[in-house]
This record gives structure tokens, C-alpha cells and sequence, in this order.
């Protein structure tokens, strides 16, 4: 247990690749494979929620899947973090089944819903996973109190979630998410019911604690500004079926290099409206990358544009 | 968020206020009307009685009291381990619920004069059995439904997290159920005294309070029979109160 307990990006002998168990240079973070997954209705056909979908995401990646509701993102997550299992295909997590990797703890999971345990404190919430597999107390205790100093809530370790705000909340349910430096981190819309405001910051926040991390990062998301500011690479897909239409490369460079000022970057308007672009369905302007500058007539559904 | 909590002096002055000025009226009624003491004796002639037998009265709630706490600890803990028991095992649950629930349409007391040919009718045990039974109904379907409230993200951690069931029990199950469990007991609690003290109108020894009662009214003391009578509401509110507060710091912590 001892080298999961690393300060994030601290000086780990044998370097900057994160976690215990050191994956192998060509093996991805994640591969999806021909994944299916179909919802038994009743009586009726059911819902394919997934069809067909095949992804790699290479370690240190940072990979959003964007779409409208339904699509199917938080069911790939969910398969992805064997929560569910796939109606047909496979998943492998740093090669091994998804099932094998939830068991060896491969990953660190952040829901839409911070889904902190009201009886514990922000202390104590973040020790959880730790207490669960055993490390000593002096450890966690130490943990812990890097972790929310990382995520700014050092004045409220003591704390219930009660007496937070959403976004400090969530940023307590990252922090757990973190608390065993995962070299892969799922995260189903954390920020989706926060404002504006808080949202933008807490985006910035997480670009310097994946610079710091160097996890691999599967991130689900209805916002397209959210997406290319965060993102390596964007995941388009398309409901009903789920399918992924088209994936689109951001290159707004290493992580380390983002800032504020990104959000005015021209690379960043280009592939914002590449992503709208494809999101609602014009064929011609996906694979080009350029802006078309044509106002879109209609928003896809549950598609924030803005 | 918790709502603010209102002044001290507004939740203990004014329930007393009230309360003096209620018991001056009463006085006032008795005497002013000369109402007989075997219709309803005055507030002060049963303070006095209550001051005067304060050792008897309180010999009574000892022996009540104590029948009650034994019963609702031997039906809490029943209630709470059958109620984990079900919840982790679907079947039982079904095959339970219709006896639980006709247990609890069954007027407990009656089942008194049956427990004391059982036991001896110089024992206690078949009192503290019927609030044992009062006690376990609630406690049961509180606690039940309790281990029912796991919410979907928390279990999706657990799973996350490749807990064994045990430990998804201790650090998720049992803390949620906890307020649940703690409501049921504060339902319970009344409920233990009110049936213990009626198990003793149905025989059994002396000494209890509803013994003490009785016993009082037949030989026309009735302003003695009104001291056990506060008595028993002392007892009553006692055990309420002790399971309000230890709810009240069970639950702070559970919204969110
Ligand atoms: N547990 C489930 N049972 C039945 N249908 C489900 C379940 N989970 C998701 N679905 C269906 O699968 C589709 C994709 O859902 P989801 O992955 O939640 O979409 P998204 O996260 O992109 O909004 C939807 O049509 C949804 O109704
Ligand atoms: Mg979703």
C-alpha cells in the first residue's frame, strides 16, 4: 500500500508514472472493444444503450465523451468501471478485464452526484477508500490532509458535507476519487450542476491535478467549451443507438502548459466548433477542423452550445 | 442545512408557563365548582398525596420502569437483528413480513393473561415479554425500512471500491439506517411503559405501578391513584425524552 500513498506528483523514485503497479508503455488506460449494451425492456426489444463502441485511451490521456443525454456516456463509464458489464465485446483497464481492475482499485471514480457519506467529515470522507483497504491510520490521516490541500478546503477538513457548498462537495468527492493515486480517473459530469463560475474554476482546477497526477482520464460531459478546455481528445457520440461518431483531437498541448488564457486561444474556438459541428450532424464540416461560421439552427438536445 | 434552534427560553419557559397556568385554572375549576373528588380530584391535593407517598410512587415507577427497560432492550435488539437478518436475506423477509405484521394488529396486552399462566404470575416476565413485543413491531419496520434507504451512488462506491458485503454494511448500510432505527425507538419507548404498566391490570405481583393504580381506586384514595397516575406520566415522559434526545444526536448528520 505503501507507494500508492505518494504525494501526487512528489518525488516517487523511478519517476513520473503514477500508481503500484506500473503498466507497460504500449498497453492503453482503457480499450473498449466492439462494446454493446442493450437494456432488457419488459416485453419489448429493449434499449440499446451502447452499440458497436470502440475506444483506446492511452495512459496520461485526458479523453471527454460528449453527446446528448441518452447517448449512452455515463453507460460506457459505467461499464468502463465494471459497475455494469457489457451485453457483448470487451474492456480491458491497463490489460487486464475491467472486472480484475475495479478489484485491484485501477481506478478513481467521481459521479454526477458527490455522493459524500453525511455522517463523515471532509476528513473523513476522503479517508474512506483508505480505511476500506486497510491502510493504517497515521497514513490516511496524512493523506487525507495533502489531498484537501490540493482540492483548497484546508479550513474545512473537519467539516460535514452539509455545511459545504456543491462545488466544495464535489471537489471533496474528487479528492476521494484521487485518495489512491488511480492512474485512471472516471468522472461522470462532476460539475454538471454547478454554476458557471465555480465550474470554470473547478475545470481549472482539475487541468493542474491531472498535470500533477498523470492519470489517464475518461471524463463525461454535456458541455463543449467544458470538453475541448479539459480534453486530449473529444468523443462525439450519437443516441440512439449510442454510437461514437466521430472523435476530434484537440492539441491544445501538454497539460502542465493550459491556463486561463487558453480560453482564448484560437485552437480552442477552432475545435469548440468542430465538436458543435458534429454534434449537430453536419457531415461536411466533420474531419476538416475548421470553422464553418455558420451559426448552428438548432441545438442537439441536452447539448449545451454555449 | 439544519433550521436555527429556537431560543432556550422559548422551548423550556414557555411549556411551563403554560403548563402553571393550566393547573391554576384546573384548581380554580375544582374548588370553584366543588367538584367531588372521585370525578376529578384537585391539581393540589394530588401534589400533595404524590409528596406525601413520594417513596410508594416512586417504588412503582422502579419496579414499571424496569419492566419497561428490560422489554425494550430484549425487543430492540430482536427487532433490530431479525430486521438486518431479513434485509440480507430475501426470502426471510417474505416469509416474516405477514407474521410481523399480524403481530402488530394483535392487541399485545391480551396476550398478558396467557404469559402470566406461562411464567408464574409471581414473576415480572411475562410484563417485560409483552413490552418486549410492543417494542419489537416498530423497531422491526423502522430498522427495515432504514436498511432500504442505501442510496444508488453510494452503493456504486461500495462496488467501486470491491468491499466485501460486510464492510459495504458497516460503512454505508448501517449508518444510513441508524436515524430510521433510532425513530423506531423513540415509538417504541412509550410504548414499553404504556404496556408494561397495563400488563399488570391483568394480574401478576404488586408493588408496579398499574398495580398501585388500581389498588388505590378500589379503596377510594383516588387522589393517591391520580399521584401514581403522575407518576406514570413522569416514567412515560422520561423514556420518551431519553430516546428523543439520543435520536435528536443520531440524526444530526444525516441529511445531505
Ligand atoms: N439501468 C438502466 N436500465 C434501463 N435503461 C437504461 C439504464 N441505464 C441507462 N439506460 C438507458 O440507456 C440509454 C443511455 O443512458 P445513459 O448512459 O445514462 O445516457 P447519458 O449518460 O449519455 O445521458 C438511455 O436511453 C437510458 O434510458
Ligand atoms: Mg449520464
Amino acid at each position: 500500500m505503501t507507494d500508492t500513498l505518494n504525494v501526487p506528483g512528489g518525488d516517487v523514485p523511478g519517476g513520473d508514472v503514477p500508481g503500484g503497479d506500473v503498466p507497460a508503455v504500449d498497453v492503453p488506460a482503457v480499450n473498449v472493444h466492439g462494446v454493446s449494451r442493450i437494456f432488457a425492456a419488459g416485453k419489448g426489444p429493449g434499449v440499446t444503450a451502447l452499440d458497436d463502441v470502440s475506444l483506446d485511451v492511452a495512459p496520461g490521456e485526458f479523453v471527454s465523451l460528449i453527446g446528448p443525454s441518452g447517448c449512452g456516456k455515463s453507460t460506457l463509464l459505467r461499464l468502463i468501471a465494471d459497475l455494469d458489464v457489457p451485453t457483448s465485446g470487451s474492456i480491458e483497464v491497463f490489460g487486464k478485464p475491467a472486472r480484475q481492475a475495479r478489484i485491484d482499485q485501477d481506478y478513481g471514480i467521481a459521479f454526477q452526484q458527490a455522493g459524500l457519506l453525511p455522517w463523515r467529515t471532509v476528513a473523513g470522507n476522503i479517508e474512506l477508500p483508505l480505511e476500506l483497504h486497510g491502510v493504517g491510520k497515521a497514513a490516511r490521516r496524512g493523506r487525507a490532509a495533502e489531498l484537501i490541500a490540493l482540492v483548497g478546503l484546508s479550513d474545512f477538513a473537519a467539516h460535514y458535507p452539509d455545511q459545504l457548498s456543491g462545488g466544495m462537495q464535489q471537489r471533496v468527492a474528487i479528492a476521494r476519487a484521487l485518495a489512491e493515486s488511480p492512474s485512471l480517473l472516471l468522472m461522470d459530469e462532476p460539475f454538471g450542476a454547478l454554476d458557471e463560475m465555480t465550474r470554470e474554476r473547478m475545470q481549472n482546477e482539475l487541468v493542474r491535478i491531472c498535470a500533477e497526477t498523470q492519470a489517464a482520464v475518461v471524463f463525461v460531459t454535456h458541455s463543449i467549451p467544458e470538453a475541448v478546455f479539459l480534453s486530449n481528445r473529444v468523443v462525439v457520440l450519437e443516441p440512439r443507438p449510442g454510437r461514437i461518431r466521430s472523435i476530434v483531437g484537440v492539441g491544445l498541448g501538454d497539460m502542465s502548459g493550459r491556463g486561463e488564457d487558453l480560453r482564448e486561444d484560437e485552437g480552442f474556438f477552432r475545435s469548440l466548433s468542430e465538436v458543435r459541428d458534429l454534434l449537430h450532424g453536419d457531415p461536411d464540416s466533420s474531419g476538416t477542423g475548421l470553422p464553418t461560421g455558420v451559426v448552428p439552427k438548432t441545438g442537439a438536445r441536452g447539448v449545451e452550445t454555449r | 442545512m439544519r433550521t436555527a434552534q429556537p431560543g432556550l427560553l422559548q422551548t423550556v419557559l414557555a411549556p411551563i408557563v403554560f403548563g402553571v397556568a393550566v393547573i391554576l385554572l384546573w384548581q380554580g375549576l375544582v374548588t370553584g365548582l366543588a367538584i367531588k373528588a372521585f370525578i376529578l380530584p384537585a391539581p393540589f391535593a394530588i401534589g400533595a398525596e404524590f409528596a406525601g407517598n413520594l417513596n410508594n410512587v416512586a417504588g412503582g415507577m422502579t419496579v414499571t420502569g424496569r419492566n419497561s427497560l428490560i422489554g425494550l432492550v430484549i425487543g430492540a435488539v430482536l427487532g433490530i437483528a431479525l430486521a438486518i437478518v431479513a434485509a440480507l436475506a430475501r426470502l426471510l423477509d417474505e416469509m416474516a413480513a405477514p407474521i410481523v405484521a399480524a403481530l402488530s394488529v394483535v392487541p399485545i396486552v391480551a396476550l398478558a393473561p396467557v404469559l402470566y399462566t406461562m411464567f408464574g404470575a409471581g414473576a415480572e416476565t411475562a410484563r417485560q415479554l409483552v413490552a418486549a413485543l410492543a417494542v419489537f413491531v416498530p423497531v422491526y419496520f423502522n430498522t427495515l425500512k432504514g436498511l432500504r434507504q442505501v442510496r444508488p451512488v453510494h452503493r456504486d462506491l461500495m462496488r467501486a471500491y470491491a468491499v466485501t458485503s460486510w464492510q459495504a454494511t458497516r460503512a454505508v448500510t448501517l449508518p444510513t439506517a441508524l436515524p430510521f432505527v433510532f425513530t423506531g425507538l423513540r415509538i417504541a419507548s412509550s410504548l414499553a411503559v404504556i404496556s408494561a404498566l397495563i400488563a399488570e391490570y391483568f394480574g401478576g405481583p404488586v408493588g408496579g405501578l398499574g398495580k398501585s393504580i388500581t389498588s388505590a381506586a378500589s379503596s377510594s384514595n383516588y387522589g393517591l391513584a391520580w399521584a401514581y397516575v403522575l407518576g406514570s406520566i413522569i416514567l412515560g415522559l422520561a423514556f420518551y425524552c431519553a430516546a428523543l434526545i439520543v435520536e435528536k444526536l443520531v440524526t444530526r448528520r444525516s441529511g445531505g
